[in-house]
């Protein structure tokens, strides 16, 4: 059991955690981390943390008295902080999941004005920076110890 | 168990170390071969190609084995240790998933019991090791600026890795402070070098370079010792050395990829697996005659473990910074290295000053760190951080304690069966010491850089473990495993080059030291080859 998929209730459960966790924003122009695109990407992903991520779910399934979906936002947003701070292994793991799948979705990177691709090939640029600010530093004596000298007298 | 054909020089390892040693005694043309448990690794396969990049440092990337879990990897039992393990066991090893920082030891670290009156001696010193720093800078290729007051003089080959608006940002908060920075010496190459193109500012080096700009002996070392004659066999994993009836090293028991068992015999053993896997096989070759584990009659095999404690000490800045689009590896500091008895500690620390993080890596670690809230205003504080972030991490000494030690575990094998290491350790108070100094050091300076919502974690999330001392070198066998030029004390055919030998850890990364150390090693068997049994 603890191996097997996700079942369809547990996968809308976890739709609707992290819909709290991460809402969509329509000012921002975001999806939530419940749009169907990211949580297919979420549930995929989720690989050897899924017992941690089962644990999670039933953990804030039992604070919330089995109604997690009914309570309102306000509520479910401390019981998902709350949990999160106490939680331990399950509840970073599901944190983990949740935003390693969210922010790699485009309409996200691009809100955040991040190409959305790999790093490789196309890298990015960086630039060289202040070297002058390095003049101070050159004139400082030597920091090193060396023994040669020390140990000598 | 089938037999194999005799060589002359058998190494263990394909590492940093193995790597380095097989290349030099390559020159010698005896026979050579190098078992590596892993595979070699493929650039296509590393995680920057696919979307999924950062995901997959907490995946089969992860630095740290239990969590990696691959199949060519062990089980480390690090429960007893507010610090994990860091490893990599692939054509390799270590090198392909570090940060590529590349600073030496000091002198003074050699000298600690004679400077500063703890722990002991090296029975070499940094002059000793200074042209084989040199070498292993051309050969792994370095780039870096000559110059620095904060170490001895050095030339890297190639020019340093641009400050970026991070490293900007850094170096003025440094300079209002007037304390110490410098551009850190790294093995990413920054020019094109020796075959390798440059960096093109991936912004995630640690789990493997997609393009071949970081340094990793798959990479340099490897092409040409195998060029040279070495043979280099994959999946072979070593479960024990034996030695024959004069109490030599015969060769090694290993088993390859399908399981099945095979002896390969050798008239010298080199040891190349790292502080950790070099004192599990050395434990795991117990026998009638060695009975606490080969080369152990001093009882220090496992023993006097450093792992290198490093706060990490974060904050945001108002202005937009490189975020994750290079390379992490950035600036360091020496300003706090040597001895200063005022502040409460002997030896020191380097201050490590990093790059920011990609998309989800930021959102990952600020979560952890209870900075970054779930709900409505996750939005906004998310943005708040993103390429905002700074960060400095404190590179401890970490002194020798015999209590600070590598075990086998009673319970948990390896997929072949072979018992697993299990580590035993705690940071020491001089440490702990250090460690506060340091984390107050980087707050002045994240301060004065202009960074708010502070957020320390002693042991970070990723932190390393560097793995140092277990079997340390030294002139007298009560208190050493090997000699000062690599030969075990107790078998005179067996050799070991890895961080084992580290008498002391310096607070500084230590690969650029371990390949030094057994480059050094190499060039001493060579002198030697004749009588190198007496």
């Amino acid at each position: 059991m603890a191996d097997a998929p996700l079942s369809t209730a547990e996968t809308r459960d976890l739709g609707d955690v992290a819909g709290t966790m991460i809402p969509a924003d329509a000012a921002l122009g975001v999806p939530g981390a419940d749009d169907p695109a990211i949580l297919d990407d979420i549930v995929k992903s989720i690989g050897r943390d899924l017992p941690l991520v089962r644990e999670a779910l039933a953990a804030i399934a039992q604070k919330a008295g089995g109604a997690f979906a009914a309570m309102d936002r306000g509520k479910r947003e401390i019981l998902i902080n709350d949990y999160y701070k106490a939680g331990g292994a399950a509840a970073l793991a599901l944190g983990r999941v949740i935003l390693g799948a969210y922010y790699r979705d485009d309409r996200v990177l691009l809100s955040l004005k991040h190409e959305a691709r790999a790093p490789f090939p196309k890298g990015y640029t960086l630039e060289q920076g202040d070297w002058s600010l390095l003049d101070a530093v050159r004139k400082q004596p030597p920091l090193w110890r060396d023994d040669r000298k020390e140990l000598a007298t | 168990m089938s037999g194999n054909e005799r060589v002359d020089v058998l190494i263990i390892g394909s590492g940093a170390s193995g790597a380095a040693v097989a290349w030099s005694l390559a020159e010698t043309k005896m026979r050579i071969l190098c078992l590596e448990q892993g595979d070699w690794m493929k650039s296509t396969d590393f995680p920057t190609n696919g979307r999924d990049w950062e995901a997959r440092r907490y995946t089969d990337f992860d630095i740290f084995p239990n969590r990696r879990g691959r199949d060519t990897d062990y089980p480390v039992n690090d429960d007893n240790s507010p610090m994990k393990v860091a490893n990599f066991n692939g054509v390799g090893g270590g090198t392909v998933i570090y940060t590529a920082h590349w600073p030496r030891m000091h002198p003074s670290d050699f000298k600690v019991k004679s400077l500063d009156g703890v722990a002991d001696d090296w029975p070499i010193d940094y002059w000793a090791l200074e042209r084989f720093y040199d070498e292993n800078d051309r050969m792994m290729g370095v780039s870096g600026l000559a110059g620095d007051p904060g170490v001895p003089p050095h030339k890297p080959p190639m020019p340093p890795i641009p400050l970026g608006k991070t490293g900007t940002h850094y170096a003025r908060a440094m300079n209002k402070l007037g304390w110490h920075w410098w551009p850190s010496d790294t093995t990413i190459a920054t020019t094109p070098y020796e075959g390798r193109a440059q960096c093109i500012n991936l912004g995630h080096c640690t789990p493997g370079c997609a393009q071949g700009a970081k340094a990793s002996t798959d990479i340099t070392y490897w092409p040409l010792a195998i060029r040279a004659g070495v043979e280099l066999r994959t999946r072979c994993r070593v479960r024990e050395i034996t030695t024959d009836e004069h109490g030599m090293a015969a060769g090694a028991i290993y088993y390859d990829a399908d399981g099945k068992e095979h002896f390969q015999p050798a008239e010298v053993v080199i040891v190349a697996c790292n502080g950790v896997g070099t004192p599990r096989l050395l434990l795991n070759s117990a026998s009638a005659r060695f009975p606490n584990g080969l080369a152990n009659s001093s009882g220090l095999v496992g023993r006097n473990l450093m792992l290198h404690p490093w706060p990490m000490i974060s904050g945001y800045v108002e202005e937009t910074l490189d975020g994750g689009r290079a390379p992490i590896t950035n600036l360091w500091s020496k300003e706090f290295y040597e001895t200063d008895r005022s502040r409460g500690f002997v030896r020191g620390y380097t201050l490590q000053f990093n790059r920011g993080m990609g998309p989800a890596n930021q959102a990952i670690t600020s979560a952890a760190a209870g900075q970054l809230p779930w709900g409505r205003d996750h939005h906004r504080v998310y943005r708040e951080m993103f390429e905002h972030r700074v960060g400095i991490g404190v590179a401890c000494d970490d002194l020798p304690e015999e209590h600070n030690r590598v075990t086998l575990d009673p319970v948990r094998k390896d997929s072949n069966g072979i018992p697993a290491p299990r580590i035993d350790y705690a940071i020491s108070e001089n440490t702990r010491r250090m460690m506060e100094h340091g984390i107050a050091r980087a707050e002045e300076i994240l301060t004065a850089a202009g960074a708010k919502q502070l957020f320390c974690s002693r042991t970070a999330l990723n932190a390393p473990g560097h793995l140092l001392g277990t079997a340390r070198m030294g002139t007298d066998p009560e208190r050493s495993v090997v000699n000062e030029w690599g030969r075990c004390h107790d078998v005179k055919n067996l050799f070991i080059v890895d961080g084992s030998v580290f008498v002391t850890g310096g607070g500084v990364n230590p690969t650029s030291t371990i390949q030094a150390v057994a480059l050094y090693i190499a060039d001493q068997m060579k002198q030697r080859l004749a009588n190198l049994f007496d």
